[in-house]
């Protein structure tokens, strides 16, 4: 993918956002990959965290928003905790959730009624209440 | 000493032997746990959002009503017990967040509560070494791994629990019931937490490696302070065999009921029917029923 760089790119409304919702300085990243090696579900994810950082920082809303790799956050802290530039990347996870979660028109991640049979009996309450603050409008 | 105590809502339903293990023990050990009056929900997540006021009001409401019946709260769930301690923290710490949350609840909490976690209190208000001289029934010979998981560690800063990458505390409680820890590099690695709900695949996948490392280290069996952890490490064991038809289940405990069976309580009140791997037939072979 060809991306040309200029000023207002790279200071855009998006990235400013994430900031905003994260309290984070994108800007602190370096590239080193630490986040993503330490992410216990990395396997899973369509980028890794620091590439979504990146993408960011490049103004590549529809790009960053489009991946899987926030929604599969667990907001374990693994990445929080060994990031060098001290960034919590669990934050700017969460803060791209909300971006899309808080649009005007309902962007549920999850649908309750396509539950299986007897998944609401099994499972504890701690993961429903967690579960849809982070995957519901 | 009693102390003020918070079970959260999973304790009190789909963890009950959790909570119950817990206050038998805490009896046999001196202290009562007391419950907290008209408890609600913590929210089951701290808000990682710095502008999500809403969700800080439920831990803060649980901790200013606290506050008017003592000066140090006790969990035992690491979910309830992360969330709980981080707002109180953050009211602390951040004057503006405070009178926001202050002025919503109607209350004038400053923050000044004591958080400990059950471990905390058989740790640094007991000793592991007095506890050991307590313990009527040793574990010995059963490898168990201590499993943490992230929320009582992380963020490292603001849990104050152990260390952030090689915590022992843990080990060292098991080891004080006569228990032989196992050590395996996941111990401190995430069960896939809500993404049961989410991506049940994902989680299934963080819990069966997470065995599996446990397991391959010599672990007979896994010891959890967190249902949410438990529920992925237990009870997903079943879509873990189905998926991988070489793997074994192994038990998992709470650790409470751990403590239970090393003071003596009759295996029977430990509430072993809610865990989804049977633990009977191991401590059968064990000698410790």
């Amino acid at each position: 993918m060809k991306i040309e760089l200029t000023r207002q790119k790279v200071h855009n409304e998006f990235a400013k956002k994430v900031e905003l919702i994260s309290g984070q300085n994108l800007f602190a990243c370096y590239q080193c990959g630490n986040c993503t090696a330490g992410c216990p579900v990395a396997f899973a994810m369509e980028v890794g965290p620091h590439e979504v950082i990146r993408y960011t920082l490049l103004g590549l809303e529809d790009e960053v928003l489009g991946v899987n790799t926030f929604w599969l956050c667990a907001s374990c802290l693994q990445c929080t905790s060994r990031c060098p530039k001290g960034i919590d990347i669990a934050r700017v996870m969460d803060a791209l959730r909300m971006v899309v979660l808080r649009k005007k028109e309902r962007k549920d991640h999850i649908q309750i009624p396509e539950f299986p049979e007897g998944f609401l009996e099994k499972v504890p309450q701690i993961a429903f209440v967690s579960g849809f603050r982070k995957f519901l409008s | 000493m009693d102390y003020l105590y918070f079970p959260g809502c999973t304790l009190n339903t789909k963890a009950k032997n959790f909570d119950q293990t817990a206050r038998d023990c805490s009896l046999l050990l001196g202290f009562e746990l007391k419950e907290l009056k008209n408890w609600t929900c913590c929210g089951a997540t701290f808000p990682l959002a710095t502008d999500n006021i809403m969700a800080l009001l439920a831990p803060s409401r649980i901790l200013a009503t606290a506050r008017e019946e003592g000066t140090a709260l006790t969990t035992l769930c690491a979910v309830c017990f992360n969330v709980i301690k981080r707002t109180n923290r953050l009211i602390q710490e951040d004057g503006e967040k405070r009178d926001k949350i202050n002025n919503f609840i109607e209350k004038n909490y400053q923050g000044d509560l004591r958080i400990l976690h059950y471990l905390e209190i058989l740790k640094h208000e007991i000793g592991f070494s007095q506890l050991k001289e307590r313990v009527k029934k040793p574990l010995t010979g059963l490898k168990a791994a201590a499993y943490y998981g992230c929320m009582l560690l992380r963020p490292f800063e603001e849990m104050g629990f152990d260390d952030k990458e090689k915590p022992t505390l843990f080990e060292d409680f098991l080891e004080a019931m006569g228990a032989q820890a196992t050590e395996f590099p996941y111990k401190i690695e995430c069960c896939g937490s809500f993404q049961s709900v989410g991506s049940p695949d994902v989680a299934t996948e963080c819990a069966y490696k997470i065995l599996g490392s446990a397991i391959k280290n010599g672990a007979e069996a896994m010891v959890s302070t967190c249902p949410m952890c438990t529920f992925n490490i237990d009870h997903k064991q079943s879509d873990i065999k189905q998926k991988y038809l070489d793997f074994k289940p192994i038990p998992v405990f709470y650790f409470t009921q751990l403590l239970g069976i090393a003071m003596g309580l009759d295996y029977q009140t430990l509430g072993f029917e809610q865990n989804a791997v049977d633990p009977l037939p191991l401590l059968k072979e064990k000698g410790l029923l």
